[in-house]
């Protein structure tokens, strides 16, 4: 098994497509950083609105490493994906199109295993991504604007959390986009069995990903109770679960997790859409004929 | 010596169309086998069943006298492949490529037995370039390196040929005559040429739309008993008539009148020479046709 | 006018009142000379908050005052939060001030004790529109205070006394004050629903008294406030 992903890691570190993913990442999170660097105080008022009728807060407590990095999730984790399906949605459809898919099948391996190895290495390549992400917003964040409490603003109330309790937060935040990430890795990876050039796979993929986002940010009653609960862009949002405090009388309880249960089961539902994608996309490649 | 392959009442549709039609054939150990039909004649699509690509919708398959869908692993191990162009990974080195599918195949290799196949195919000083600055005959060269690289006993190539140069297509062949005679290997090649499997092939399939149109060894094919002579000289008319006065005569074949053709042995077209010379017969050419080529021609004509 | 002569006139009643013995401006001045024994302080302590839609720990403040209004709160490693207004509507801003006030006596709460005097502002156009002041006669400290404003609302203040009784400084201060409903756009936050109970009835989210505990463990009292604190 080693030998194998080594190989389907190599063609991935070795092509530079793949960096184009890690320098996109880089180049938003500076641009972030920039913006929030000089124009955060207004930003920060924005976000603020809702409370800036009742209270004061100086911006630049706000205004910290940590916020800056949650914010910058906020907007990244709805993209990320495109870069995710990037490289997953050619694992399989980029080797037909290169014509190397033939050698592979070839091979004394099994197709299963096969996918089995090369849907792993999609996979570290998404888990080392968000590892890039982690170290850009969370680090760099905190050197470039220190740290201070989180400020998290929601559509109905604020959740401050202390500083000595962000960190953990955040590894089970990253934990928990890693399992979003790699379901949409998985529903590219089932794409790329079916197709023989790279690009269908990865259109449809951001294709998939534009229209359940826009389903899950609609606010309409109709889909709220019908179909919202079983897309999976909803449940990706369940990083930010990690988020949102529980109170004892308005004051913030350290380490204690909202709704813990509803974390815990977005996470079960993208877990079983990963299993779904991947295994339909064995299924179907075990069946499929090579003729590219 | 053993059968390598052995494929019967191998059959493939794609809906309505049958690529592959009820085939029987047999490789036997150590021989080149030429695999000739015309393209689309469903020589790729058996090549792709005998390497597990396409599910065969009926027929059998034994490969090393096993089972290839019971024992798919074990015979793959031992099978080298150049399936029509020979596309590798362009953005990796020669060097990178070769180790890759060795390992793929299941074989830790050194560095160094890696160079000596790049030795082999004539690309060890390019070993470090990456594929996409290799030009097509680099390309195939390596690409037959690859099918070689964990040393199998049975190799089997697509179109090895296809989109060289003359002298691109004279290395390949001494190479797969230098596998065969040399390190004894089972090698099958697929072509639409004929006059290319007549130099290198010990036996030959010809298929023609997904049917066996002729199966057998290539010197009983190419050198029947009887075969054709075609004489072209400066009077064909004349000629016609010294050929009836004569011995000659009964072998005279009347179908064409452009030319003067004869059914005759072989051995004996050189009598058939110094008899024209001696009557004075100004000859162009004698030239031998067998029936294969007649019926090749005819293939391809349509 | 006329209530105000009225209102007069029940003050000048209530002061020659004997069972009263002090009236309202001996009481608040024994107040404010209480006060006035301090310049400016330096307190630390905790602040506390309890707002139907905010969830915050408990701050480590520093609080700065300086006469005769200066006050800052500064949370030493979080986020403050602070009601607007609440500063500048401090007891002591209101005491030091009293010369700008009508007073009404309304006698000793029957409960407590307290004495209830309230205060309204001669100009008609200051933002307090009342306030109400209970007072512990005895030792000359204000232990509850309501003020009405214009712009923002009724604040209450509950302040209990320990070891700087004697200063009129407050262990502990409890201010209860109105707040606005909150909502931002969903844009905005991409919210995550995870299912936790949503507030069944909005008009309890529009008007909700928010809650903030400030306790103090220490005070340094006038040993000298920086200006630059302040600003």
């Amino acid at each position: 098994m080693w030998p194998l992903l080594q190989i389907e890691l190599y063609k991935i570190f070795k092509r530079p497509r793949t960096f184009i993913a890690f320098a996109v990442i880089a180049l938003i999170i500076f641009l972030i950083q920039l913006a929030l660097k000089f124009g955060g105080e207004e930003y920060v008022g924005l976000v603020m609105s809702g409370l800036s009728s009742t209270f004061e807060a100086p911006p630049g407590q706000v205004l910290n490493g940590y916020f800056v990095c949650y914010n910058i999730l906020n907007l990244l984790l709805i993209h990320v994906p495109i870069l995710v399906a990037l490289i997953a949605g050619d694992m399989i459809s980029g080797e037909a199109n290169m014509g190397t898919l033939r050698l592979l099948v070839a091979k004394p391996i099994s197709r299963t295993r096969l996918l089995f190895v090369k849907f792993t290495a999609a996979s570290i390549y998404t888990i080392l991504l968000l590892i890039w992400v982690a170290i850009l917003s969370l680090l760099l964040s905190i050197v470039l604007f220190g740290t201070n409490e989180l400020f998290v603003p929601r559509g109905q109330e604020v959740n401050i959390i202390s500083s000595h309790d962000i960190l953990w937060r955040y590894a089970a935040a990253f934990a928990f986009a890693t399992v979003g990430l790699i379901t949409v890795a998985a529903l590219s990876f089932m794409l790329s069995t079916f197709a023989d050039n790279s690009i269908g796979p990865i259109v449809a993929t951001v294709c998939v990903i534009i229209v359940f986002t826009i389903l899950t940010q609609m606010q309409i009653p109709f889909y709220d109770n019908s179909i919202k609960p079983y897309l999976f862009t909803t449940h990706m949002l369940g990083w930010k679960g990690f988020f949102y405090v529980k109170g004892n009388e308005g004051v913030t309880i350290d380490g204690s997790i909202e709704n813990i249960r509803a974390v815990i089961k977005s996470g079960l539902i993208l877990a079983g859409y990963a299993a779904f994608f991947l295994f339909t996309g064995i299924w179907y490649f075990n069946r499929k004929n090579i003729l590219s | 010596m053993s059968a390598i392959i052995e494929v019967k009442g191998l059959t493939r549709n794609f809906g309505e169309i049958k690529a592959v039609d009820d085939l029987s054939f047999t490789v036997t150990g150590g021989e080149v086998y030429g695999f000739l039909g015309q393209n689309g004649a469903g020589k790729s699509t058996t090549i792709r069943m005998l390497l597990t690509l396409i599910t065969p919708t009926s027929g059998t398959i034994e490969i090393f006298g096993m089972n290839l869908r019971e024992h798919r692993k074990d015979i793959l191990r031992q099978v080298g492949a150049m399936i029509e162009k020979p596309d590798l990974y362009k953005y990796l080195t020669a060097m990178e490529n070769l180790r890759l599918f060795a390992t793929m195949s299941g074989i830790k290799i050194s560095e160094k037995k890696l160079m000596d196949q790049l030795e082999m195919v004539g690309l060890a000083e390019r070993a470090h370039s990456k594929i996409k600055t290799y030009s097509q005959g680099m390309k195939q060269r390596l690409g037959i390196a690859v099918a070689l690289v964990h040393d199998p006993r049975l190799i089997i190539l697509d179109e090895p040929t296809n989109g060289l140069d003359p002298q691109g297509i004279a290395d390949v062949r001494n190479f797969i005559l230098h596998l065969s005679k040399d390190q004894g290997k089972t090698i099958m090649v697929s072509s639409h040429l004929l006059g290319e499997m007549e130099l290198i092939a010990d036996s030959m399939l010809i298929i023609n739309k997904g049917k066996k149109v002729v199966e057998g060894r290539s010197d009983e094919l190419l050198n029947p008993e009887k075969i054709q002579v075609e004489i072209l000289t400066d009077n064909t008319e004349r000629t016609r008539s010294v050929i009836k006065e004569s011995l000659w005569g009964q072998y005279l074949l009347d179908k064409d009148h452009d030319s003067v053709l004869l059914e005759m042995q072989k051995k004996n077209i050189p009598e058939l020479n110094r008899m024209l010379v001696e009557k004075d017969v100004n000859v162009i050419s004698l030239r031998p046709k067998h029936s294969l080529e007649d019926f090749f021609l005819s293939l391809t004509r349509h | 006018m006329k209530s105000l002569i009225y209102i007069l006139a029940i003050i000048s009643v209530a002061a020659v009142s004997p069972a009263r013995g002090q009236t309202p401006e001996e009481v608040i001045n024994k107040v404010k000379e209480k006060l006035d024994k301090v310049n400016d302080y330096e307190a630390s302590g905790t602040m506390k908050m309890n707002v139907s839609f905010i969830k915050a720990p408990v701050a480590t403040v520093k609080i700065y005052y300086k006469k005769p209004d200066k006050l800052k709160i500064n949370n030493e490693n979080g986020i403050s939060l602070i009601p607007k207004g609440s500063l500048n509507i401090s007891v002591g801003h209101i005491i030091t001030n009293a010369g700008k006030f009508d007073m009404i006596d309304l006698g000793k709460e029957e409960k407590t004790g307290l004495r209830i005097i309230k205060l309204l502002p001669k100009d008609e156009n200051a933002d307090v529109v009342l306030s109400t002041f209970y007072i512990d006669e005895a030792q000359s400290l204000i232990k509850k205070a309501k003020t009405t404003t214009k712009d923002n609302g009724t604040y209450e203040l509950e302040l209990t006394y320990g070891q700087y009784a004697e200063y009129g400084l407050a262990d502990k201060v409890i201010f209860s004050f109105n707040t606005k409903e909150y909502k931002l756009p969903k844009g905005v936050t991409f919210d995550y629903d995870d299912g936790a109970k949503k507030e069944p009835d909005s008009d309890q989210l529009k008007n909700r008294k928010g809650k903030i505990e400030l306790s103090y463990s220490s005070y340094l009292i006038n040993k000298g406030v920086p200006d630059s604190i302040f600003q």
